[in-house]
């Protein structure tokens, strides 16, 4: 890590449409291992919302335990963030959207935060359609507590100790399909160029977004025999393209070839043109996603890219029928029926 | 025949759950009730949807008494399964009234009791077809005999009828037929009324009868509660319940087939409260309500809720623990769990409501603590007042009350303070600092919360002086709390007494009864009937005025006593713990025997 963020920035920064360069989308400066694929990723989120043109104090930054956990205070400094308690996120991001149905929510959540501790909260949000990006750093292991199988470690990858982990892991992306989720895709923390598009995609989609980014732990993960270290991810991604090292202090960039297109229409109209994945396969179709997943596992390859969305659902706020107004705007005058309906009850109960 | 008892009598019915016994049990309830007289019923129920015992016990007490009172005068004892226990629970000269369509065991016969056999069943199925009609009306029979062994007036039933039957009025005719049918019975085979008896009064007023959990649902409401996140647990569904039906009925929002309240069913206790914590940070007034069990699982959130210092409420409903304990019964045995939810040093806001009219004045009190002092508030209830209901004053509200969001900075204030603003500063010396909603300012007022430590500008530091600093102001903030909390009700005798008794919660009624038995014979005591912790000043001037002080509460291990002694320094060697826990609700004979022997 360093110790001394630069404040140079390039005079001709290019500014969005609300006059902002990317640098206003930043945090503080990050304190996870230099190389760590968490900082790629933080990256990519504020590139994302540079982007997008978004207020940054219209997102909701919210988070679990764990080394991923902490990554909402390393981008997006003008946002609220909340990081909670491990595993249970999903719970206080439902809260905090009922309240306030007009923000932007983000979740970051690791590997150990969701499949793990989380579980029962990760798949219970995902069944409420929560309208979040739910993005998990995925790196197979325990960071803080210095290196620790994970349960998304895969069956037979060996950690930096040597040991093989003889658990079958959890596929959070198939799991996500299977539960219902309205949008999943599925990227590498080395690979920008598909990153920033996807997050900007999964923001921008109304109902649960889940956005599982394979994230290399360089300090207990990066070995040989881990299928979650950067050389292993290069090699079996598919579709991927470029396979050059890169050392842990520089960033790491890799980019696909370009495979077929398709159109995908959201629910406000705006378009994605998908161009990486399998012409087979129809993101729009939740049992072809699945299958799609699942012979890219069975291969021992990482599929990434959009694997599955539902362009149009309903999403919590509309099953349990909330106002149009954020329910904290609320005052006494909307809220609260006055003694003269207490009254009335209370001549109900003589 | 013995001496008349005038409106002064317990009755308990035993029945099989499932069998609809509840709400002919009620109506007879309800109809002491609509004749001015003051009654007070407990629900003694199972753990179980259909087939095990349940009881019902109603105190009927001309002198207002609303605890429950050990010895039963009369039993209706429609449960085979438990007849052998009820025909020996009932007192010496008391009645016993049983469905005598198929005789009793011998072994049931009691000599110094009385029997009234009616043959229940046997009339339900000569005059009704339907089985389920012939189960439900075999109770409103007894309801009727009742009525006529009591003179219970029968214009009042039927009226009472009338208004649970609106809209069903169809169903009128065949359940004042079982009435009759019950009347009539008694009538022609014994000789009536008992020496108990009802007699019309005047002595309710104004009041109202409401069970506790319903009051908390209805001061969330008015409270301003928009996010409700829970889990079933008895005995607490009820609050969410009452809360849905309420807001059905008062939170439909201007926007047709919308509503001005979201109510989430989570999927465990841990989710629920993790969302009442969300939306609370948010800046919606949010709730959740649970029992024991709940409350252990909420543990490390409201640790975060203390330490982060977001504003919850949170209604626990009391039942007999540890573990699952017996989940159907009552005690008041959280306290200590509650005051000190959460590893590390924390200590929560608790408020001690005595019976409905207090389980809504707490709860809307609640919000408005919890956003003042932005730290958790629990609502310490019990199964007995939340789930039996209770005669208690009308619930009022003042319109011109305005809701206190606490110290919560603005747009407009973000904008042109001059100070720099830090999340976690004490700026006006109470310990409370100033808190900002998410998307107030674009560019001010925005941090990272978290559970962590950090410093007056919300900045992570594992500073040690600053970790300290830290946590002497949230000390500070619960010293505060202390002057912000509803204060106890003191009662001193003439010329005041040496021996003082502590109370809280359910176990207010049957120790104000104990008082004045204590005090016919001579016995004087001062009381205090607490209402939250911390303790304030006058709660400390009580204990130290006081040279012996009965600690009376519901549970085996003295906890209020032992809070007591935490927070107090109290010598524990002036204190006599009254301990009640067998689940049912205490008792003014049980009080009133350990303090007469302990004096």
């Amino acid at each position: 890590m360093s110790y001394v963020r630069s404040k140079f920035r390039h005079p001709h920064l290019p500014k969005n449409d609300l006059g902002y360069t990317v640098d206003y989308y930043e945090g503080s400066l990050s304190t996870l291992c230099a190389g760590c694929g968490h900082d790629s990723i933080s990256a990519a989120v504020a590139q994302a919302c540079f982007e997008l043109n978004i207020e940054p104090h219209k997102v909701a930054k919210m988070s679990g335990i764990g080394c991923s956990s902490k990554t909402p205070a390393y981008f997006l400094e003008h946002s609220h963030g909340f990081n909670s308690v491990h595993g249970r996120m999903p719970s206080v991001a439902t809260g905090a959207n009922l309240a306030n149905r007009d923000l932007i929510y983000l979740g970051v959540s690791g590997d150990g935060d969701t499949a793990s501790i989380g579980m029962g909260q990760f798949v219970h949000v995902i069944r409420r359609n929560l309208n979040m990006l739910y993005i998990v750093m995925n790196n197979g292991c325990y960071g803080l507590t210095k290196g620790q199988d994970s349960a998304t470690a895969d069956a037979g990858s060996i950690n930096k100790s040597g040991h093989i982990n003889p658990f079958e892991s959890i596929d959070l992306a198939s799991l996500a399909i299977e539960l219902g989720a309205t949008f999943v895709a599925q990227s590498f923390s080395g690979d920008k160029d598909q990153l920033v598009p996807l997050i900007k995609v999964a923001m921008a989609h109304r109902g649960f977004a889940f956005l599982n980014v394979v994230s290399p732990c360089v300090t207990f993960n990066n070995n040989v025999g881990s299928t979650k270290s950067y050389d292993y991810v290069r090699n079996h991604m598919e579709m991927t393209s470029t396979m050059d090292f890169v050392p842990i202090s520089r960033e790491i960039t890799a980019d696909y070839a370009e495979g077929s297109a398709q159109l995908v229409t959201m629910h406000d109209g705006s378009q994605i043109c998908l161009r990486k994945l399998d012409h087979d396969w129809d993101p729009l179709n939740r049992i072809s996603a699945i299958n799609a997943v699942q012979i890219a596992r069975s291969k021992g390859e990482v599929l990434t890219g959009l694997l599955y969305m539902e362009a149009a659902s309903p999403d919590l706020h509309d099953y349990l029928k909330t106002c149009d107004a954020p329910l904290n705007s609320l005052t006494e005058k909307e809220l609260c029926p006055g003694s003269a309906m207490l009254d009335e009850i209370c001549n109900g109960l003589r | 025949m013995s001496e008349l008892k005038i409106n002064d009598f317990v009755i308990r019915f035993a029945n099989v759950n499932g069998t609809g016994s509840a709400s002919a049990n009620a109506l007879f309830t309800k109809a002491i009730f609509k004749m001015g007289v003051p009654a007070t019923p407990k629900n003694i129920f199972p753990s179980n949807i259909q087939g095990l015992p349940t009881w019902y016990e109603v105190r009927i007490s001309e002198k207002g008494y609303l605890g429950r009172r050990e010895g039963i005068d009369f039993i209706v004892s429609v449960n085979p399964q438990s007849m052998a226990r009820d025909v020996k629970s009932v007192r010496k000269g008391g009645y016993f009234l049983y469905d005598s369509t198929k005789p009793l065991y011998p072994d049931l016969i009691r000599d110094d009791i009385n029997y009234i056999g009616i043959p229940l069943m046997q009339l339900s199925n000569e005059n009704y077809t339907d089985p389920r009609q012939r189960q439900l009306f075999k109770n409103i029979i007894y309801v009727g005999a009742l009525a006529a062994l009591f003179e219970i007036e029968f214009e009042v039933l039927e009226s009472l009828l009338a208004v649970q039957f609106k809209g069903k009025e169809k169903l009128i005719e065949p359940n004042i037929k079982a009435l009759k049918l019950g009347v009539d019975y008694v009538r022609e085979n014994f000789e009536y009324p008992l020496e108990l008896r009802v007699e019309r009064r005047d002595l309710i007023g104004d009041r109202i009868m409401m069970d506790g959990n319903s009051a908390c649902a209805l001061g969330a409401i008015y409270g301003g509660a928009t996010v409700a996140a829970w889990y079933p647990i008895t005995p607490s569904t009820s609050v969410v319940d009452a809360f849905t039906k309420y807001a059905q009925k008062l939170r439909a929002c201007s926007e047709g087939g919308k509503w001005n309240v979201a109510i989430v069913q989570a999927e465990d206790e841990l989710a629920a409260i993790g969302m009442v914590i969300g939306a609370n940070w948010n800046g919606a007034r949010s709730f959740t309500a649970t029992s024991g069990p709940g409350l252990s699982l909420m543990n490390e959130f409201l640790g975060l809720a203390y330490f982060a210092e977001i504003p919850c409420v949170l209604i626990d409903v009391q039942r007999t623990g540890p573990s699952t304990g017996m989940p159907t019964r009552t005690q008041q045995s959280d306290i200590l769990e509650a005051a000190y939810a959460a590893h590390g040093d924390t200590k929560h806001v608790l408020l001690f409501p005595a019976g409905p009219r207090e389980c809504f004045e707490m709860t809307a009190a609640a919000f408005d603590l919890a956003e003042r002092l932005q730290t958790p508030v629990i609502v310490m209830t019990d199964l007995d007042l939340g789930m039996n209901e209770h005669i208690t004053m009308p619930l009022k509200w003042d319109d011109n009350r305005r809701y206190d969001r606490g110290k919560v900075m603005s747009r407009e204030q973000l904008e042109t303070a001059t100070a720099r603003w830090g999340r976690y500063l004490d700026v006006d010396g109470d310990g409370i600092p100033y808190r900002t909603i998410p998307a107030t300012h674009p560019t001010k007022g925005g941090f990272v919360t978290r559970g962590s430590s950090r410093d007056e500008y919300a900045a992570y530091t594992e500073d040690s002086a600053a970790y300290q600093r830290n946590m002497e102001r949230l000390l500070k903030k619960f010293e505060t709390a202390e002057t912000l909390v509803p204060e106890p009700e003191i009662t001193i005798v003439e010329g005041g007494s040496k021996i003082g008794a502590i109370y809280f919660g359910t176990s207010r009624y049957a120790a104000e009864e104990a008082a004045e038995m204590l005090a016919a014979e001579g016995v004087k005591l001062d009381t205090i009937c607490v209402k939250a912790f911390p303790f304030g000043k006058s709660f400390r001037d009580f204990v130290d005025s006081h040279e012996k002080i009965f600690v009376i509460e519901q549970n085996r291990d003295a906890q209020f006593k032992s809070l007591m002694t935490i927070e107090l320094g109290t010598d524990p060697g002036k204190l006599v713990s009254v301990l009640n826990y067998d689940g049912m609700p205490i008792t003014a004979d049980f009080i009133y025997k350990e303090i007469k022997s302990g004096q």
